[in-house]
Parts: structure tokens; C-alpha cells; sequence
């Protein structure tokens, strides 16, 4: 039945892929009336606002958008992307259905869940944007965001994965830091109060608990589908079983988390932790580049497989300017905009495009990229685990929650 | 508005005419009077702290606070005055403080009160100058309120107001703030103003020689004083803690 | 008609609130068709009961309300006490509009930097200690929430300074302090007598206020606040914010919770109130005279100090974090410097310093003239005469202040569906309107004793003299006003900028101020940047504050008589 239903899925992203690859011709003059329609608009684009250097990039993508093809961008800067998803929501909750704020948001995972069940999106557009052709589709998570298809509904720009990375002039080698979530635990032990987890609902410490509870679970294919609340406490054991033993030696004996990977950034640099994790392979070398962290720090990732996962750029169903918001989100996917992204001088954010579906020239330019001395080239990142049905992040923390949150 | 100051000499219409006034609070009556001001005169109402007469201070000059209810009429030169707003009513007040506008020069306070009819900047200020120098204090024209002695000031505070050509004059405890001599002297400069501009005044005090130095009649309202509750709503702003007047200080002969 | 406009002001101030509010009952009770909620129910209160650590976070912020309110209110009643009329009274009023013009943020940021175990105190204790990493310390998000308490009393308190320094001379503080001194009474126990209590009369509404704030804050509990659990109010815009939009009813329920603790918390200060004054009806009557107070005078200035100096010095330091290179535990400078962190800020940071400006200044400027209509239609009233005290009455304050009095995470949202269902779209006036919600009490609160306490007589004299209302209104009571006009324009603005929830909300993003990005960029944690930002945000108010104390001296300069207002 499970096996089934992923099977539909995936069949269901393909046969959308597939459709649009067929009407390619035909879109080349339905392309040209969304530039036309495009002309003269302003995209008010909701993303993250946190990290100067993705501020600085975004700021680049408006300058090149109003220069050609006269869309103007403007950066909403957030702190939350759940707040876009508010916003939204609350427009709809008005009757707001036209004229809406939010032009272009940055999503994935449980925020899209949300927004794609209250229907709250536009319609698909990803496939029919023409820079789609270069997209990655063999990569699963770039159609199905978190086991939900994503229908066109979203266009990918990134890709993530979990990596750590720890401070050589205080810990030591890198080769000798945990390979799996066990030996993490028994060096937490080793070191108490050296390590710690953003906690959950942040991204990145949900992220880390859905990784420790692929690693222990008996058996991943469960967590593909909905969380089946009845068994829900005996599949999950393991993960506290897990967090429990990690608990007393964590940080702050685990009476206090770090609010979100930034802080644990800012604690790996003062020293109070050893260990960080993120879900940008390049975040340490660019962390080093603003002075943020020290230049011993070094990437080190699982054997067994980290979590990876695809970040999007949707429309909100009462988008004011869809056209230019896709004129935006196909530049995004541009070979240029995605070799600046990924350039960790801008940004350093892997591309979800194919190489071998690049000419020539731009596969060179991505092939000469310098990653920065602490981070790990594509091919040492090992292999990527799945993101489970995003009902498991939820239903993880609530429990999360409830054990440790009182 | 005709100037009723003329060589005709004093009309039976001319003055201040209290008519049957009578002020309440709460329905009880705190005083009553019915008087003719012949032009002039000085009027000098006299009765301990809390009798009223500040209650009939602010009832002539237009500010009976709501919580009162009054009846009668006030009569200037023969024109109603009761109903008009205060400004319209060309009085000319004068309290125990000087009231100077402490943002504005000696001079700025006078133009202030210089009628706009007369125009041109030299000669509003040559105006304002000359009544300065009948006040005894030529030259002070730009001088900061603040510096002025008490005297001075209370000087300032009369030309001020004469210079607005008030058709009578309201006079609450103004030589009170004073020291003895500056008193006298200040006394004497107001009601040799009024007897000039043959204008009729209100004088309230509790100060017997100015009662005398006025020279007018004297009514004395709210002897009894203080039988009845004190009631906080009656509060003058510069006592502060002004009590009820007792039953009805009606009229005194002098 | 001076009737009518003294409850329409406050009506249209209250408006927003109403209406707020009424956005966040009905959902509270299950109703929100656009969310699938068609009928009422209980449910979002059972759920809500059932959240985990519920009850700590309500705790939590009921002890933030009350410790933060006495704590401020003791402190400044000691400093006072022991200050008043001394040359530390003076350093600190010349040393208060600074201390106003940070924001709440900065503050807590600034604080957070010197007492982090990788702050300012520890790097100093490294040396002697000999530590090479912070101590693994609970400091900065303690469970009982001590450190977000310490930054709220740091800038509660110079709040309650200004306004105790207002209400100060009414209370004829230098008179009534000799009498006591006369029969005996030690300077502390004397002013605490005989003065304060007349002091406290009158500050008592920013008081209120105060406890109220403390009690719903969301900026200074984000940075120094607990997180397992939080206080109620920071869960509520996690709650709100949740991509699971069916937490919205949750969300709604606990928004009424947040009512009632913030009730609770002002209902259990008035009760201290009255045993406080029972205390102190025994103490004066004991006769006890308290006359050797020399050492608690030192002490008593303790915690004004420390607020104060937690403020100057967190500033010093965010500013040379804004500067610095990479800069590890334990160096206490950092090794180098560099202005790339603020050329890259400046360069982003003009746009929304100029939307924070004109927000400002719009929504302060039409507060005060709504305050001053609202004051003299009220002095209309009282036919502005008889010298009775001129007062609003309770209903009118209530409905002003009651911004003040209700937590704004109470009704943000509410208001913000409100405003879409309008069909209105961000605009610079639009985001002033909402700000003036917020602005016109402070306003009001700077502006009314200070305007009444105007002698009515200088204005019956201008009548007499055949002035108009308008004339007396502009060329006798506002320049005579001043100071205190220019005072309360400066606290409006300084509200206006240090507006977060609102901003965020009505403005969904499109009118980014300094605030707003301020706090985007925090959530970044990179402490230069977060430095570089909170001078930023500290930078328009601290010209306000300078202007407004500034200006006068410059207007009436020569006017030794306004010396004194």
C-alpha cells in the first residue's frame, strides 16, 4: 500500500514533467506573452531575510530582472517564513482573493504543505518556464517536496543538505568526528556540553531529529507515508530512547537550545560548542569569508547518508503579478543566477540544475567554482536520505515538545 | 461697540450693572448682589477664603465653571454682557499674579494685548511704549518677563491690560502678591487709572486697605462662612483649596 | 460639541483595539470560515489547556509583569529618594533621553551581549579565571527568565524616571522634603513619606502601563527569554505563524489567555498598591525617623546605575562588535576592524530609515494635534475656567490607554484581517494610522498633566484682551507648552520607530523600517550585523530626544521664565 502510493506519486511528477516537455514547442510564444505581461511590474518576493550574502544575491537578481526584463524586485525580508504563509492566509481569511502582497515566496517543506492544502498557491507553472530544461528532474526532491508533489506549484532554486562541521584547532581532526548518529552520541557523551540542536519547530533542528530518527528507525519506508498514529510511539522509541541519552550531556545540559543555525554559528565560534550541523554545504567557508567563524573550522558529513532536501520559489494564488513572478522565478533557474548562487564568494548554494543538461561553457563554470578550503566538493557529501511525509516533522514536534519543551 | 465714554458725563445707563445676580451650586445659593458700578467706581467685594467672591470674580468675567448655575444679568454701558463670550466682553483683568506670558518679551506682551486696529510695526510699538513710560518703566520693552521685580511685573500687568482700552476692569486680590510698599504704591497707580479713564471696577479682596485705598462701596458676602460641607469642586486654580461659601451672603450695605 | 470630540478621539483610538479583538474572540471560539471554522466550540481552549508547559509560560508571564513593574517602580522610588535635587539627580535627567532612545531590541541585545557567558563579563573574568572557552552557564534564556526581566526593567525603568521627574514638582518635593527633614526624618525616609506617595499618584498610569507591557512582550523575550517554555506571548506569534493553520484558533484562544494574565497582573498590582500604602500609613505613624541613611543612600542609587550602565555599555559594545573582525572567546578586543559590516548596512539601510522617519513623524504629528484637540475639547468642557483640575474622565483615559493596557499580540492580528477585509493596501498613511494606535497614548500620557498644568488664568487674561480660541490655543498655551509638546512628540516618535508586530503585519512586508530589518537580520545572529542595526534603530529616536531637548532652549532662548516648564 505505502509502496504504492510513492510509486504514485512520483509517477504523477513525471507524467507532469513529461507534459510539459511535449507542448515545448508551443510555449515559446506563450513564454513571450508572460515577458510582455511581465513589463513594467514589481515582484514583492517574501524570502528569509537573515543572511546578508542571500540578501546581497537577491538584490543582484532585482537588478538584473529590472534591467531585462523590467520587472522590478522587491526583497520582503523576513524572519520567518511562516509569517508569508500568515500572510497570506490572512488575506484569504479577508476575502482578498486579487491584488494580494506576496508576489514570489521562498518555501519548501511544511510551509508549502500548508499553503498547497489551504490553497493558497497559483496553479503549476515550474515546467512551463523554459529554463526548466536544465533543472536536475532525475534529483526526486526537486518534484516531491518532502513526499508531497509538487504539481508545478513551486520551482526549485536550491539544493540542501545536512552536513557538520566542528572547529579542528579545538576538537581535532576531522576525521575522527562521529560518522552516524551512534557515535554522535557516545562523543556528546565524551564531551558533555559541547553539543547541542536548534530547537524544534526551527528548520534546521527538526531537520537534525528527522535525521537521527531515519538513522534509528527499524524501518525507514514508514516514514513515506502519514505518520499512522498508532504505532506511532513504538516506531519512534529509538529516536527518544536516543534524545533522551543525549539530553543530560547536551549544551546547557539541554535546559536551553540554541534558537536557530546562526546561534549555533555564533556558539561554534566563541567556542562553547564542537559540533555544529547546517543545511547548506557551503555555509562554513562563508562563515569563515565574513569573519563569522574561525578558519580551522572544517565540513564533515554521515557515510550512512545525511538528509537532503530542495527549497522552491512559489506564487501565491492572489499574486498581483504572476507573469513577472515568473519571469523571476525562470531567471532564478538561469544557468548564470544558479552559478552565482552556488558561487560561495555570493552565496554558496548547490544548483538543482543538471550538469549534463548545461552547454558546455556553463558546465566549465561550475566545474571551476572555488568552494572554500572548509567545504566538502559535491562528490564527498555522501549519500543523500530522504525527507520523510512532512506530518512526521509535525507530529516529531509536538512530541518534541511535550517530553522536553515544559 | 461705540466708546459710551463720552463729554456727555455719566448716563443712568452707564457702568456696570449687576442685575439680580444669584449663583448656585448644587441649588444653593452662595451669593446674591444687585448693584450699579457708576464709571469710575470701584466695586470692592469682600469675604473670607471660600465665600464666593471669586465664583462672582469669574461669573462677570465669563469663566463660571458649568458646575455653577447662575441668574441675573450683567450690564455694561448699557450692552448685556452675560451671554457673550469673554472676549467679547472688554474687560480688562487683573489677577494676584501678573501673568506675564513668560514666552514673550514686555513688549510682545503688550502688542499682544494692543487691538489690531492700529497698525504698523512702529507705531503698535510706539503704543506700547508710551504706556510703558505711564507705568513708570520706559525702555523696559525688551526685557524678559523673568527678570522683572514683582512690582515691575504687577506695572506690566496694567499697562497690558489697559492697553486693550478695557471698558471696565476686574480686580482679584491684585496687590496680595506684594510687599507693603510696593502695595501702597501699586495701588495707587491702579485707581489713579481708573478715576482717569472713568471706567468702573470690581475690586475682590480680603485686604481692608484696599478696600479703603479703593475708595468705592463695599459689599461683604459670605460672613457666616463654612457651615455646609466643603466641597472639592470648588477650587480656584491660584488658592487651590477654596471651600464653600456658608448659606447665601446676600447683600451688605457699606 | 466639545462633547462629542472628547469621546470621538478616544473612540477612534480604541477602534483598532475593538475591532482587534473582536478578530481574535471569534476564532478563539472556533469561528473563522476561512479557515473551515463555521461553528462555535470550546475546542481551541482544550487545546490550548493541553499544550505543554502551558502553565509555565503563563507564569512566566505573570512574574515578568509584576517583578518588572516593582522592581522599576522601587528603583526609581529609592533613587529619588536618595538622589533628589543632588548632582546624580541632575546627571541622570541629562543622561535620560539617550537611555529612552534606545529601542526595547537594542537594549535586550546589548545586554545580552555583556552578560552571555561569551560577553563582555566573562572575557573580563577569562584572564584572572583562566578560561579559554564561556563557562557552559544558563545565563541568557534562564527558566525563570531573570535575564529578560533584567533587560525589561533596564528600559522600564528610565520610562518611569521621565515621568516620575514630570510629576515631580507637583508634589512640591523641595518644600515637603525640608518640613521632614525638619522634624528629623532621614532625607530617604522623608521623601518616601511625604513625597513619593504624591509622585506615584500620578505616575501611576505609566505604571500600569508598564506592568502590562512586561507582562506581553515579544522583542526582549525572543532575545532574553526562556525558550522551554517560553513566555505566553512569544509562543502566540509561533503559534500564529505556524504553516499548520489550524493552530490560528489555538492561537486565538491564547490570545484571550494573554488578556487575562495581563488582567491578573494589574488586578494583583492594585492589590499591592494597597498594601504597600498600609505599609507605609504604619511606618509614617510609627514616627520612626530613619535618620542615619547614609549607606542606603549609596545603595539605593544601585539599580538606576546598573540600568543605566547595562544600557550605555551594551550600546558601546554592539557598536564595536559592528566593527570588528572575527573576534573568539576570550580576547576582550577584538583583534581587527573593519567598517565592511557598516558600509554593507548603510547601503541597505537608506530606504527603510526614511520609510521608519516619515512613519514617525506622521504618526506622532497627528497624535498630538488629535491630543491636543482631545485636551482642549475637554477643557471646553470645563469652560476652561474656573481653575477646577481638569481631568479626563476614567472612561476616556480607559479608552486611550487602552493600547497600553491591552498586549498587542492580543489584537495585531485580529486587526490585520481587518484591514485586508477593507481591501486596503500598505501605504506609508495606512502604516502612520496603525502606529498612531500606539503613539497617541504615549502622547497623551506625555502630554496631558503638562498641558493642564498651564495656568488657566494666562488664557482668560488673552480673552480679556479680545483674543479668540485659536489665537489663545497658538500664541498662549502651545509656546507656553513647549517643552512638553516637544517632549511628548519625541516619546510618540521614539514608539512609532521601536514598532515591530504592526510594522510587520499591516505593512506585510512591503514597507520594510529599520526595526523590521533589524530584526530580519537578527535572526541571522551575526553579531556585527545585529550591532550595525541597533545603533541604526537607536539613531532616529536619540535625534528626536536631542531636538526635543535642544529646541526649546533655542526658541525661547532669553525666556528665562519657560526655564522652569
Amino acid at each position: 500500500m505505502i509502496g504504492f502510493r510513492i510509486g504514485a506519486l512520483v509517477l504523477a511528477a513525471g507524467l507532469f514533467v513529461s507534459g510539459a516537455a511535449r507542448g515545448e514547442a508551443a510555449s515559446d510564444a506563450a513564454w513571450q506573452a508572460v515577458l510582455d505581461e511581465a513589463k513594467g511590474e514589481t515582484v514583492y518576493f517574501a524570502a528569509w531575510g537573515g543572511s546578508q550574502n542571500i540578501n546581497d544575491y537577491i538584490a543582484w537578481v532585482g537588478g538584473e530582472g529590472k534591467q531585462r526584463f523590467d520587472v522590478t524586485l522587491n526583497h520582503v525580508k523576513l524572519d520567518d517564513t511562516a509569517s508569508a504563509v500568515a500572510t497570506v492566509l490572512a488575506e484569504k481569511a479577508a476575502g482578498k482573493d486579487m491584488g494580494g502582497s506576496i508576489d514570489l515566496i521562498w518555501i519548501n517543506g511544511e510551509n508549502f504543505a500548508a499553503m498547497q492544502e489551504q490553497g493558497l498557491l497559483s496553479a503549476g507553472f515550474a515546467t512551463e518556464l523554459p529554463n526548466w530544461a536544465y533543472v536536475d528532474t532525475q534529483n526526486p526532491t526537486v518534484t516531491v517536496d518532502f513526499t508531497l508533489p509538487t504539481l508545478g506549484q513551486e520551482s526549485p532554486w536550491g539544493g540542501a543538505k545536512l552536513v557538520f562541521f566542528s572547529d579542528t584547532a579545538r576538537s581535532g581532526l576531522v576525521e575522527a568526528m562521529p560518522k552516524s548518529a551512534g557515535e554522535l552520541l557516545d562523543w556528546a557523551k565524551a564531551h558533555p556540553g559541547r553539543f547541542s540542536y536548534p530547537a524544534p519547530p526551527d528548520f534546521v533542528g527538526s531537520s537534525f531529529l528527522k535525521q537521527v530518527l531515519i538513522e534509528t528507525i527499524a524501518d525507514p519506508e514508514v516514514l513515506q507515508a502519514p505518520v499512522d498514529e498508532a504505532g506511532f510511539e513504538a516506531v519512534t522509541k529509538p529516536l527518544w530512547d536516543w534524545l533522551d541519552a543525549i539530553q543530560p550531556v547536551l549544551w546547557r545540559s539541554g535546559r536551553d537550545h540554541p534558537q536557530n543555525y546562526p546561534a549555533m554559528k555564533q556558539l561554534l565560534a566563541d567556542g562553547e560548542l564542537e559540533i555544529i550541523f547546517a543545511f547548506n554545504p557551503a555555509e562554513a567557508s562563508s562563515g569563515i569569508a565574513a569573519g563569522e567563524l574561525p578558519d580551522t573550522v572544517r565540513s564533515f558529513t554521515f557515510p550512512g547518508g545525511t538528509l537532503g532536501n530542495t527549497h522552491f520559489v512559489a506564487i501565491p494564488y492572489n499574486s498581483s503579478s504572476k507573469s513577472a513572478a515568473k519571469v523571476v522565478a525562470n531567471f532564478l533557474i538561469s544557468p548564470e543566477a544558479q552559478l552565482r548562487k552556488e558561487d560561495p564568494r555570493y552565496w554558496g548554494d548547490p544548483t538543482v540544475l543538471a550538469m549534463d543538461k548545461l552547454p558546455e561553457d556553463d558546465r566549465d563554470a561550475f566545474a571551476e567554482i572555488d568552494r572554500g578550503i572548509a567545504t566538502l566538493p559535491p562528490s564527498q557529501l555522501g549519500p543523500v536520505l530522504a525527507e520523510p511525509h512532512p506530518s512526521w516533522m509535525t507530529r516529531i514536534e509536538a512530541e518534541w515538545k511535550r517530553r522536553y519543551g515544559g | 461697540m461705540t466708546n459710551q465714554n463720552t463729554a456727555d458725563g455719566p448716563q443712568p445707563a452707564d457702568g456696570l450693572i449687576l442685575r439680580d445676580v444669584a449663583i448656585r451650586l448644587d441649588g444653593r445659593r452662595l451669593l446674591a448682589l444687585d448693584r450699579r458700578i457708576a464709571p469710575g467706581e470701584t466695586l470692592t467685594v469682600m469675604g473670607p477664603s471660600g465665600s464666593g467672591k471669586s465664583t462672582l470674580f469669574a461669573f462677570v468675567a465669563g469663566f463660571l465653571d458649568p458646575a455653577f448655575s447662575a441668574t441675573g444679568s450683567v450690564v455694561l454701558d448699557g450692552h448685556e454682557l452675560t451671554h457673550l463670550a469673554p472676549r467679547q466682553r472688554r474687560l480688562g483683568l487683573l489677577f494676584q499674579d501678573a501673568l506675564l506670558f513668560p514666552h514673550m518679551s514686555v513688549g510682545e506682551n503688550l502688542l499682544f494685548a494692543l487691538a489690531p486696529t492700529l497698525r504698523g510695526r512702529r507705531a503698535r510699538r510706539q503704543a506700547a511704549e508710551r504706556m510703558l513710560a505711564k507705568v513708570g518703566l520706559e525702555g523696559m520693552f525688551d526685557r524678559d518677563p523673568a527678570t522683572l521685580s514683582g512690582g515691575q511685573a504687577a506695572r506690566v500687568a496694567l499697562a497690558r491690560t489697559l492697553l486693550a482700552e478695557p471698558r471696565a476692569l476686574l480686580l482679584d486680590e491684585p496687590f496680595s502678591r506684594l510687599d507693603q510698599t510696593l502695595r501702597i504704591a501699586t495701588r495707587k497707580l491702579v485707581f489713579a487709572r481708573i478715576r482717569e479713564r472713568g471706567i468702573p471696577a470690581i475690586l475682590v479682596t480680603h485686604d481692608p486697605a484696599d478696600a479703603e485705598a479703593a475708595g468705592g462701596p463695599v459689599v461683604v458676602i459670605g460672613e457666616a462662612g463654612g457651615d455646609g460641607p466643603a466641597d472639592p469642586r470648588v477650587r480656584t486654580g491660584e488658592a487651590g483649596a477654596e471651600g464653600t461659601a456658608g448659606e447665601a451672603g446676600g447683600e451688605a450695605a457699606p | 460639541m466639545p462633547t462629542l470630540v472628547t469621546w470621538f478621539v478616544p473612540a477612534l483610538l480604541a477602534l483598532p483595539v475593538g475591532v482587534g479583538l473582536a478578530g481574535v474572540v471569534l476564532p478563539a471560539f472556533g469561528y473563522l470560515p476561512a479557515l473551515g471554522g463555521e461553528t462555535f466550540s470550546l475546542d481551541p481552549f482544550r487545546q490550548l489547556l493541553a499544550v505543554p508547559g502551558l502553565a509555565a509560560s503563563a507564569l512566566l508571564s505573570l512574574a515578568s509583569g509584576l517583578l518588572t513593574t516593582a522592581v522599576s517602580t522601587i528603583g526609581v522610588a529609592l533613587f529619588l529618594a536618595a538622589f533628589h535635587g543632588t548632582a546624580g539627580d541632575r546627571l541622570a535627567r541629562r543622561l535620560l533621553a539617550p537611555l529612552l532612545a534606545v529601542p526595547h531590541a537594542a537594549a535586550a541585545f546589548g545586554l545580552a551581549f555583556l552578560i552571555a557567558p561569551s560577553g563582555l563579563i566573562f572575557r573580563l573574568l577569562a584572564e584572572p579565571f583562566g578560561l579559554t572557552r564561556p563557562p557552559d552557564l544558563l545565563i541568557i534564556g534562564d527558566p525563570l527568565g531573570l535575564a529578560m526581566m533584567a533587560g525589561l526593567v533596564a528600559k522600564e525603568m528610565p520610562f518611569l524616571l521621565l515621568v516620575a521627574f514630570a510629576a515631580l514638582p507637583q508634589a512640591d518635593p523641595v518644600r515637603r522634603s525640608r518640613l521632614a527633614a525638619s522634624l528629623g526624618y532621614g532625607r530617604m525616609a522623608g521623601f518616601l513619606l511625604t513625597v513619593w506617595p504624591g509622585v506615584y499618584r500620578q505616575i501611576r498610569l505609566p505604571v500600569l502601563a508598564v506592568a502590562a507591557y512586561a507582562s506581553g512582550v515579544v522583542d526582549v523575550a525572543l532575545i532574553l527569554g526562556p525558550s522551554l517554555p517560553a513566555p505566553l506571548a512569544v509562543r502566540l506569534v509561533a503559534w500564529m505563524n505556524d504553516p499548520d493553520l489550524s493552530l490560528r484558533f489555538m492561537a486565538s484562544a491564547g490570545a484571550l489567555l494573554q488578556l487575562a494574565i495581563t488582567g491578573a497582573v494589574l488586578l494583583l498590582w492594585l492589590i499591592g498598591e494597597r498594601l504597600v500604602g498600609l505599609l507605609r500609613r504604619r511606618v509614617a505613624a510609627s514616627g520612626r525617623r530613619h535618620g542615619r541613611d547614609g549607606t542606603w543612600r549609596i545603595a539605593a542609587g544601585i539599580p538606576v546605575a546598573l540600568a543605566g550602565g547595562a544600557v550605555f555599555f551594551g550600546l558601546a559594545w554592539l557598536f564595536v562588535w559592528s566593527i570588528a573582525g572575527f573576534w573568539a572567546f576570550p580576547a576582550i578586543l577584538p583583534p581587527s576592524v573593519g567598517l565592511a559590516t557598516w558600509s554593507r548596512t548603510l547601503e541597505s539601510a537608506g530606504g527603510p530609515l526614511a520609510t521608519t522617519f516619515l512613519v514617525a513623524i506622521l504618526s506622532a504629528g497627528v497624535a498630538l494635534v488629535l491630543v491636543v484637540i482631545l485636551l482642549e475639547a475637554r477643557r471646553r468642557q470645563f469652560r476652561a475656567s474656573a481653575g477646577r483640575a481638569v481631568r479626563l474622565t476614567p472612561a476616556m483615559a480607559g479608552l486611550i490607554y487602552l493600547p497600553l493596557i491591552v498586549p498587542q499580540i492580543a489584537f495585531v492580528f485580529g486587526l490585520q484581517v481587518a484591514v485586508l477585509s477593507l481591501g486596503l493596501t500598505p501605504s506609508i498613511p495606512l502604516l502612520a494610522a496603525v502606529h498612531l494606535v500606539f503613539v497617541a497614548p504615549y502622547v497623551a500620557l506625555a502630554l496631558a498633566d503638562p498641558w493642564y498644568a498651564v495656568d488657566p488664568r494666562y488664557e482668560q487674561v488673552a480673552a480679556s484682551l479680545g483674543h479668540g480660541a485659536l489665537a489663545r490655543l497658538f500664541r498662549v498655551r502651545l509656546p507656553m507648552a513647549t517643552a512638553a509638546v516637544l517632549t511628548a512628540m519625541a516619546i510618540g516618535f521614539a514608539t512609532s520607530v521601536g514598532q515591530y508586530l504592526p510594522t510587520l503585519l499591516i505593512g506585510a512586508g512591503r514597507l520594510p523600517t529599520i526595526t523590521t530589518e533589524a530584526v530580519a537580520l537578527a535572526s541571522g545572529g551575526n553579531r556585527r550585523i545585529i550591532g550595525a542595526y541597533a545603533l541604526l534603530q537607536t539613531l532616529l529616536p536619540f535625534l528626536a530626544f536631542t531636538l526635543s531637548a535642544t529646541l526649546p532652549r533655542l526658541l525661547l532662548r532669553g525666556r528665562g521664565g519657560m526655564r522652569r516648564a
